[in-house]
């Protein structure tokens, strides 16, 4: 099977965020980056459908060109191909538009995609649409939140967790599929894969950006909890105050 | 300087709570300290420095004896603490340089006392190291008591002993600044609130600089990445049940390490780009994914240490599945000298710094700083490490920045003894410069100066003294040294010669305290008559040596201090800490104000006669004194002393004048044959010659004035720093003896004639290390060669039984013995020993 | 200037909630559900919701920000090449239409326009409170049949083995973080969950280091949990984990680090290590139930 993963690359936060100047992005200055958790496992899924089906796996992404990186990084877990949409500058897309350029990427591969895993929303922005869009522009099925995917005579049976349990939908391939972080536990690349993927293929372009129509005008950092904690001890000696509040919160 | 035991008494704040605070702290409790705080802006146990997650092995053998100790030191605590896993340590040879590298290795360990230690061929690694592709190893230096410590649980365990011992600790307490009052620390502010205090120690690793900052001062360090990855889990390691069962490896060649670490393997480099930050390039804690000092890994810079890896070890490192889990570029503190900075700062009083201290040395070093605070003084000497050495240009960010990038690749360089640093020359140039330039001086950087360290221009002496003048004929020997010097020295021996001396530290003690003072700090009487030169020794408070130094009295209350470039600065320091407290002397560095040219051989009065009026006969002038004299347009301070040992001046003038001086003598000395000699000369053959000790090689805090052979006349009824001990001494049988042997025979086994260098074991011929009654080897304390007497000369310290006029014993050096002979065994010359040319 | 507003169920707050943001952007409110009786297909409902959209002209249309809010709602936009703000807190009309949207679960929030008619946005959960009379004034909702093929659509519903207290629904959480340490670590955070009839949690670094399943995961990719009180023990507070427990009520920190984020989230802070704290309060728990 052909299968494609849309990945972006998101900055790796601590414990809080810092807004540049213009406050129009995240203050990258000590920050690495990574790719969205649940691309991550999106791509590690991928990689697994391949090692039990056959076929090819390739990740994409829209960015910077320093998202090359993120790239690599998956192809040192296994994925065999990259397609590296260079956005000139690090501001973002906006759904439309990154949607837009995946799909003629998608339409202009040499070979079609069985399946096309995207991650149910992005680390940062969480709009979570961009993988609806790239189906209906290429006519496919798409679901999403999905945790586990099985593969069968050219059909995905597919399986999303809602209350109570988890819904099932059967879609045939060619298909457009996101998935959350959970299911599976991605792979650490190994020193060899890190070397082969120096050396896979990487194809770049630098498609034209239209004018964004969900358009951000800044960014703002929400107002703290204002919240004051209440020191009930330190070490194991606060365990009868604790038990008092416990209480009180009728717990106990 | 130390506040001696009214330390006790006062008020000390230590900021910077990683090993090397908590190990300061607690032994500043075990001297008695018992009002001490120790502050850090991080939580704890884990504030969030580079003890955090630093790669915490332990290889105790180094070429720096300073080093060695501060190690050994700390492992010996660390055993204390029972935090430490012995494991073994092995540094890889891949290529046939290295292994030579490697057998100087197993010098540096038999000089220091490190046993055992082998060298191993690749079937014995393989041993050792069953995951290591031999077939890529020459061979092995093997370190079976390296090991890995756990500095976080050491620090923790010190840092409660002190907490027992009644310090205060502020954990996330952030510095906002530093009140300086007169020079002289008063305040630190902070998240917290004020606290006023009488010493305040920086102990803050890569965030150093920016504290001291706060109060004006400066830490010359920069906070540098190292990468360093975490694979796992590997299969070989899954059942093991320590932190780590194998060797660590140090693949010197490729400037990497790889080690167990549970079940997986640490691999760390040191060959990726330098890369500095700022201290202000530092994350907080909570911006920082990790930790501040473990920052994100840029998978580029790893990317061929990961093929070297991979080829030394593939049986881990190519298993596909063993997974780079952890992968940072972790921040540590580099030097400009790739020495720590101990002591207090020369900006501040009371301001210490206890900073670019690696996990390795970080108890030793914790534990010397507290006697230095305490007691003015500290068992192990580091004198190397004293923050007071740099000079100004070596404090600015470019020169740390520059020099500790040039250091970073070498970490596990072979770095010859006389190896010059490429980065930030010529910086300090004396007015001689051009006309050294001209005459094709190789210049050589002595602290910031270039200083020629042999003229090409006297090319033409090799010939004229023929087979007088040893060829070196290996080319690590020969590397850094040309036969040149041994050319000079005999030109100078022979004739006369000019000798640029502008790198000395010069300062003036003046004042009605002034002699009280220099009679303070010096071992030898100095109430001398105006015109007197005094060479003298300074002593540490146990009698050890400080510096050995010249001092001219000018006038009443004038006394000026000469003292080696090197530890000038540190020097300064010393006078300036010993001032009477009544303000009744000052101390000035005049270094900047004079120049200083040396003039020396038989027909070097000749050559002066020439150019004064003044008299400057034998009897006009006996050695030992000085007087202003008139030289052309150029007034001088003629200084009659010699440390080359032959006849001749050291003659200052004002630096502005310097190059007329020049001009003059050199024109007066054509007709004499004067040749320019440079530090070749002067550092080595010249007073190699004389047996004189030098500071920094013979003389350090570790021997004392017996030991070193110059205890000459009686002790002074003035007190002095270290009379107590010294006359201790005198009383005592000395433990080692300080002798000069030359080398009998230098042929190697392979027939190439080998010229030892310096730090070499000397052994008894049968190949036994020698160790005194203190536990102290013997090893090459300087080497070089003897032109006039045609012999190689070794200086070492010797047990009294050994240290016999003819005693015959051996060196080794790269890894092969050869026979020595002990010449002298007191501080009589093996050159004129009657010292009738300095006399003349 | 009319909108219309996608109800997801009636009975929920979120889609009640929606309602009553709607209103901040005009008085004639349209509520409409999709009719389910052949199961969720998201593909058919979003083409129904763009059909009336189409024949209604509303100034915007808004959806509870759930999975199937934002899903349906994205679908809609697809269909009519219209750009969709998802979990707005606030909104302005106005030409563009303005709104403060979430990201980073929550850490951060943004300011942008749609430039586009009508404005889709979902409501972020818990951004307003449903108004009572707007969750009364679900009562009687206008539900409009699916439209199109649905080729995606729920086959099947398989029942969760759920063995004790599920973490979404707990109204007590204890979780376990980094300080835990490993898989076996977790034994006492089991212990006090168990004890207060909780359900155990984790941080995406426990899970990452695999000592527990994902489903344990609180976070902004893990669970969302809102339970009376979230006991967080080891953990540091970064911003992707704070994203999964805001919605607690109380939030009690067990930590050594003063300084950790997480207290500035905290209602009760212990400064210590849970090793010695958790048990210590299991401890005092039976012994105030023992007597």
């Amino acid at each position: 099977m052909n299968v494609l993963v849309c990945v972006k690359r998101v900055p790796l936060t601590g414990g809080k965020i810092v807004l540049t100047d213009d406050q129009r992005a995240i203050s990258t200055r000590h920050l690495g980056f990574t790719i969205s958790p649940h691309e991550e496992c999106g791509c590690e899924e991928a990689v697994r459908l391949i090692e039990q089906h056959g076929g090819t796996s390739t990740v994409l992404t829209l960015g910077p060109p320093e998202a090359e990186e993120q790239l690599r990084d998956m192809m040192a877990i296994g994925i065999d191909n990259a397609i590296h949409l260079v956005s000139d500058g690090p501001e973002e897309w906006d759904p439309q538009a990154t949607a837009t350029a995946i799909v003629a990427a998608i339409q202009q591969a040499p070979e079609p995609y069985d399946l096309i895993l995207f991650g149910n929303e992005s680390a940062d922005a969480g709009n979570y649409q961009v993988a609806i869009r790239v189906a209906h522009k290429l006519g496919l099925p798409v679901v999403t939140g999905i945790k586990g995917i099985a593969v069968q005579d050219g059909t995905l049976r597919l399986e999303q967790e809602v209350a109570g349990g988890r819904d099932v939908y059967e879609v045939p391939m060619p298909a457009v599929v996101t998935v959350k972080e959970g299911i599976n536990l991605p792979r650490y690349p190994s020193v060899p894969g890190r070397l082969r993927a120096k050396r896979k293929p990487l194809d770049a372009s630098s498609p034209a950006r239209p004018e964004p129509r969900l358009e951000m005008v800044k960014l703002v950092l929400p107002p703290g909890s204002g919240k004051q904690a209440e020191v009930l001890g330190d070490g194991p000696q606060a365990a009868p105050a604790v038990v008092t509040v416990l209480t009180e919160l009728g717990l106990v | 300087m130390g506040l001696g035991n009214g330390a006790r008494n006062q008020k000390i704040v230590v900021i910077g709570a990683g090993i090397v605070g908590n190990s300061l702290a607690y032994h500043l409790t075990q001297l008695g300290v018992t009002d001490l705080t120790l502050i850090d802006k991080g939580p704890l146990p884990n504030p969030g420095g580079s003890t955090g997650h630093a790669s915490n092995f332990i290889f105790p053998v180094d070429h720096s004896k300073e080093m060695t100790s501060l190690t050994l030191e700390s492992m010996r605590q660390y055993k204390d603490l029972d935090v430490f896993i012995e494991s073994g340590g092995i540094e890889i040879a891949r290529t046939e340089e290295r292994m030579q590298e490697l057998t100087r290795r197993m010098a540096a360990a038999k000089s220091w006392g490190i046993e055992p230690v082998h060298l191993l061929d690749p079937d014995e690694i393989k041993d050792l190291v069953p995951y290591i592709d031999e077939r890529l190893v020459l061979g092995g230096f093997y370190t079976p008591g390296a090991g890995v410590v756990d500095s976080l649980q050491a620090g923790t365990i010190m840092r409660e002993r002190a907490l027992e011992a009644g310090m205060t600790v502020q954990a996330n307490t952030e510095v906002l600044g530093i009140d300086v009052e007169r020079g002289r620390f008063r305040r630190l502010r902070t998240t917290r609130g004020d606290i006023e205090a009488d010493l305040l120690v920086i102990a803050c690793g890569c965030w150093s600089p920016r504290i001291a900052r706060m109060a004006g001062a400066s830490i010359p360090l920069t906070p540098m990445v190292h990468q360093m990855i975490d694979i796992g889990p590997a299969p070989r390691f899954a059942n093991t049940t320590k932190l780590i069962e194998y060797p660590i490896v140090r693949d010197m060649d490729t400037n990497m390490y790889e080690r167990q670490e549970g079940t997986g393997l640490e691999i760390g480099s040191y060959a990726h780009r330098p890369i500095t930050l700022q201290p202000d390039d530092i994350p907080s804690i909570e911006e920082s994914a990790l930790s501040p000092t473990e920052l994100p890994f840029t998978q580029n810079d790893f990317d061929p240490q990961m093929e070297q890896a991979l080829e030394l070890m593939p049986e881990i490192v190519g298993d596909e599945s063993v997974g780079v889990k952890y992968a940072i570029n972790g921040v540590l503190s580099v030097t400009y000298d790739g020495m720590p900075l101990l002591g207090e700062t020369p900006e501040v009083k009371g301001l210490w710094s206890a900073a670019a201290i690696w996990i390795k040395e970080g108890p030793g070093a914790g534990k010397t700083v507290a006697e230095l605070i305490v007691h003015g003084d500290s068992e192990i000497d580091v004198f190397e490490s004293n923050i007071a050495r740099a000079y100004s240009c070596q404090r600015t960010r470019t020169h740390v920045v520059d020099r500790a990038s040039e250091g970073f690749n070498k970490m596990y360089g072979i770095v010859h003894p006389g190896e010059q640093w490429a980065s930030d020359r010529n910086v300090r140039l004396a007015p001689f410069y051009d006309r050294e330039r001209d005459l094709g001086a190789v210049f050589y950087e002595g602290a910031a100066w270039e200083r020629p360290q042999w003229y090409e221009s006297n090319a033409p002496l090799l010939e004229e003294y023929g087979d007088r003048i040893n060829r070196r004929e290996a080319e690590w020997d020969s590397r850094w040294w040309s036969p040149i010097i041994n050319a000079e020295h005999l030109a100078m021996r022979d004739r006369v010669a000019m000798i640029d001396l502008s790198a000395f530290a010069i300062f003036d003690v003046t004042g009605p305290g002034a002699l009280e003072t220099v009679q303070n700090v010096a071992m030898r009487q100095m109430n001398v008559p105006i015109g007197r030169v005094v060479y003298t020794p300074l002593l540490t408070p146990s009698g050890g040596f400080k510096q050995d130094l010249t001092i001219m009295r000018l006038a009443d209350d004038t006394f000026r201090v000469v003292t080696g470039g090197a530890f000038g600065m540190s020097d300064l320091k010393w006078f300036a800490d010993h001032l009477p407290d009544d303000g009744s002397a000052q101390v000035h560095d005049e270094t900047n104000a004079w120049t200083t040219l040396g003039l020396w051989g038989p027909r070097a009065r000749d050559v002066l006669e020439s150019i004064t009026s003044d008299d400057v006969s034998h009897e006009g002038m006996p050695f030992a004194r000085c007087k202003t004299i008139e030289v052309g347009p150029v007034q001088v301070l003629a200084s009659r002393i010699s440390y080359v040992g032959d006849l001749g001046w050291e003659l200052y003038v004002p630096f502005e004048q310097g190059a007329r001086l020049w001009d003059i003598v050199a024109e007066a000395g054509a007709p004499h044959g004067i040749v320019p000699a440079g530090i070749g000369v002067y550092g080595t053959t010249g007073r190699l010659e004389k047996c004189y000790r030098a500071y920094g090689a013979e003389l350090e805090g570790d021997f004392n004035v017996v030991e070193a052979g110059m205890a000459w006349g009686k002790v002074k009824d003035e007190d002095f720093i270290g009379k107590e001990a010294h006359v201790r001494h005198r009383e005592e049988e000395p433990a080692a003896v300080m002798c000069t042997l030359t080398v009998d025979d230098h042929t190697s086994a392979s027939g190439v004639k080998r010229y030892m260098l310096g730090k070499e074991p000397i052994l008894t011929r049968e190949g036994q290390p020698l160790t005194d009654r203190k536990g102290r080897r013997s090893y090459v304390t300087s080497a070089g060669a003897g032109p006039s007497i045609g012999k190689h000369i070794l200086m070492s310290y010797l047990p009294p039984e050994h240290a016999v006029v003819g005693a015959e014993l051996g060196v080794e050096y790269m890894g092969e013995r050869y026979p020595v002979t002990v010449a002298t065994n007191d501080s009589t010359p093996v050159f004129d020993p009657d010292n009738a040319r300095i006399r003349s | 200037m009319s909108v219309l507003v996608f109800v997801e169920d009636p009975s929920d707050e979120l889609s009640q909630q929606a309602l009553t943001f709607a209103r901040t952007l005009g008085q004639d409110v349209q509520a409409v559900a999709i009719n389910d009786r052949d199961g969720y297909a998201p593909a058919a409902w979003g083409q129904a919701l763009a059909a009336a959209a189409r024949e209604r002209t509303p100034s915007s249309l808004i959806a509870p920000g759930t999975d199937r809010g934002n899903e349906v709602l994205a679908h809609v936009a697809a269909e009519l090449d219209l750009p969709m703000a998802a979990n707005c807190t606030a909104v302005s009309p106005g030409d563009p239409v303005t709104v403060t949207r979430v990201r980073w679960g929550g850490s951060l929030l943004e300011e942008a326009r749609l430039h586009g008619s009508p404005a889709l946005l979902t409501v972020a959960p818990h951004a307003v409170a449903a108004d009572p009379d707007d969750a009364a004034a679900l009562a009687d909702l206008e539900t409009i049949d699916p439209a199109g093929e649905a080729v995606v659509r729920v086959s099947e519903r398989v029942q969760a083995e759920t063995a004790g207290v599920s973490l979404v629904d707990a109204d007590v959480v204890v979780s376990g973080g980094r300080g835990v340490g490993s898989s076996e670590g977790f034994a006492v955070i089991e212990e006090l969950a168990a004890l207060l009839g909780g359900a155990v949690g984790c941080s995406r670094a426990v899970t990452s280091a695999g000592w527990r399943p994902h489903t344990d995961q609180v976070g902004q990719t893990g669970t969302k949990v809102s339970p009376s009180l979230y006991i967080a023990c080891g953990i540091s507070g970064a911003t992707q984990h704070m994203a999964g427990c805001k919605g607690a009520k109380k939030l009690l920190a067990i930590n050594p680090d003063r300084e950790a984020s997480i207290f500035a989230s905290a209602d009760y802070a212990v400064i210590g290590d849970l090793h010695e704290v958790v048990p210590a309060i299991s401890a005092e728990i039976r012994k105030v139930r023992g007597g």
